[in-house]
């Protein structure tokens, strides 16, 4: 377990602002307790300074997971955000999806979103803008990325994709094994 | 009024002096019992005032703890002192309690090879005597190490065997046995140590050529000879084709686990802004489109005057009014709307800007 390096840290820093544009000093710097991101077997973790301290007297090799998995890094260094940091990114997202009730249950297994799925979207959402997926009853359900504008998105046709799928809370159950 | 002050200032002494004693004696129920030796001073007595629950008794505990000071500190007076450089000093006894250890217990060296082997044929250590009776120097001698009992090297004649080169140096052979014998127990020694921290030594496997090398010999062997010049193999051409060494960088260092959070917190966050400030303040996509947005709902607006304007006037004027007055309209319309548009563009996107600064160097063209 150690902290991270400056370049991993921005590469990371670079993926969650795709999502929560500025609001991601909220995340470093909060109220109510001293937040940080340790990585673990090419895993982020996002854990409070107590935790954090009790989790230090665990060897390495045993030791699995500590506060919220955000994501991890891949062979080629590159950023992967896991569904796991959800509850962190729903709150602050800047660009949100709303998708309908019969489209919830296709996202939740994996598909990607199509215009006839699509309930609403935030305004000037430009193509390729990270976004968190709603359900109309404003539950979160994962994140992923806009295919196209909110403007591309009125003319598109009904069957087009217009968020690419990126993760969903169905992955708990599918992907449970990895996931930690 | 004399007797009467007399007897306040006696009065007066008397009680400075049983506020003295009283300041230096304590009592209490059960004795502390004391150790010395490590200034340590245990209480038995059962802490009844500081058992009533709610805040912490800030004044009892101080008084507690005054007490139990000045309990020791009265021990210490009566131990017997010296004199160090101008200081009294009180001569400490023994400690009495033992304190836990401070490291952990060491591990069980694995065996060496010797050890093993003898573990393996069940020898046991001979026990010997420490001194060798020595007959050329006449006395006793130790078995091994400064001038010992049969020391080989020291012999001054040595015969030449039947079988050796009669030009040969014998006291020269001798000496270079020795000198191996001791490189050879060395080496045994620090492979001995090697396994039992589990540590690799450096290995001499392709250093010394023997024509049947396997490829990863020589590849070692070419490697170490790169690196054996005055710079260190920096300034060593390779070959065309032959690629970089993988792994021949310096080991990376990280931060400590619990490093300064405040610090960490603020690196953060400076990188954070500056990425921020990174980032285009005029998104050209988001321009291009509200551009496109305004076009449309104008276009819009147009066809739904020129739709009641065709259905006022007549059928046949309707359509051709429209084919005419569309494409020029639409021309004139997006070129005007253009022109219109190019003046009042940044402003207008400048509004809805995140920081709500102008850029002057990013006009669109």
């Amino acid at each position: 377990m150690r902290p991270l390096t400056e370049e991993e840290t921005r590469v990371m820093f670079e993926k969650i602002a795709k999502y929560i544009g500025e609001n991601l000093q909220l995340l470093i710097d909060r109220p109510d307790g001293t937040y940080c991101f340790r990585l673990h077997n090419d895993r982020v973790y996002y854990v409070s300074e107590k935790i954090l301290k009790l989790a230090a007297n665990i060897s390495g090799d045993k030791l699995v997971s500590l506060g919220t998995c955000f994501g991890k890094f891949t062979k080629t260094h590159k950023f992967r955000l896991h569904v796991t940091a959800l509850d962190y990114l729903a709150p602050y997202a800047k660009y949100k999806v709303w998708v309908k009730p019969g489209a919830e249950q296709s996202f939740l297994y994996g598909n990607h979103v199509l215009k006839s799925g699509l309930g609403r979207i935030t305004e000037n959402t430009s193509q390729y803008q990270g976004v968190v997926v709603y359900s109309m009853a404003d539950i979160p359900l994962g994140f992923g990325v806009a295919a196209k504008s909110t403007q591309d998105c009125r003319k598109v046709d009904p069957m087009a994709i217009v968020v690419f799928h990126q993760a969903d809370i169905g992955e708990y159950v599918r992907h449970e094994e990895t996931l930690t | 009024m004399e007797g009467q002050s007399v007897e306040e200032l006696l009065a007066k002494a008397e009680q400075d002096e049983a506020e003295k004693l009283r300041l230096i004696t304590v009592h209490k129920e059960l004795e502390l019992e004391f150790d010395l030796g490590n200034l340590l001073a245990s209480d038995r007595n059962p802490p009844t005032g500081l058992r009533r629950g709610g805040p912490t008794p800030e004044a009892e505990l101080k008084a507690l703890a005054r007490d139990n000071t000045q309990l020791l500190i009265n021990q210490l007076w009566q131990l017997p002192t010296e004199r160090v450089e101008e200081a009294v000093v009180a001569q400490l006894p023994e400690p009495i309690t033992r304190l836990p250890r401070e490291k952990p217990v060491p591990r069980p060296r694995p065996l060496t090879r010797w050890q093993q082997f003898a573990r393996l044929k069940g020898i046991r250590p001979k026990k010997k005597t420490n001194l060798v009776w020595d007959e050329v120097s006449g006395q006793w001698r130790r078995r091994w190490g400064y001038q010992r009992a049969r020391d080989d090297t020291k012999e001054w004649l040595i015969e030449v065997p039947g079988n050796a080169d009669p030009l040969e140096d014998q006291f020269a052979k001798r000496t270079q046995a020795k000198k191996e014998r001791v490189a050879k127990n060395e080496l045994n020694r620090l492979r001995n140590l090697a396994r039992a921290h589990k540590m690799q030594l450096p290995s001499s496997a392709g250093l010394h050529p023997t024509g049947h090398q396997s490829k990863e010999e020589l590849g070692r062997a070419l490697q170490v000879a790169k690196v054996s010049t005055a710079s260190v193999g920096r300034f060593q051409e390779r070959l065309p084709k032959e690629k970089a060494p993988r792994g021949s960088g310096k080991k990376r260092k990280f931060q400590p686990l619990f490093g300064d959070f405040a610090a960490e917190k603020k690196s953060q966050l400076e990188m954070l802004r500056v990425m921020n400030s990174k980032k285009p303040q005029l998104d050209v996509t988001r321009a291009t489109n509200k551009q496109m947005r305004e076009e449309d709902q104008e276009e819009a607006a147009k066809r739904r005057k020129m739709g009641q304007k065709g259905k006022r006037k007549g059928g046949r004027q309707g359509p051709g009014g429209k084919r005419k007055g569309g494409p020029p309209s639409q021309g004139g319309k997006s070129k005007g709307g253009l022109g219109g548009k190019m003046n009042s563009g940044p402003p207008g996107l400048g509004s809805k800007r995140k920081g709500g600064q102008r850029q002057g160097g990013k006009k669109r063209k």
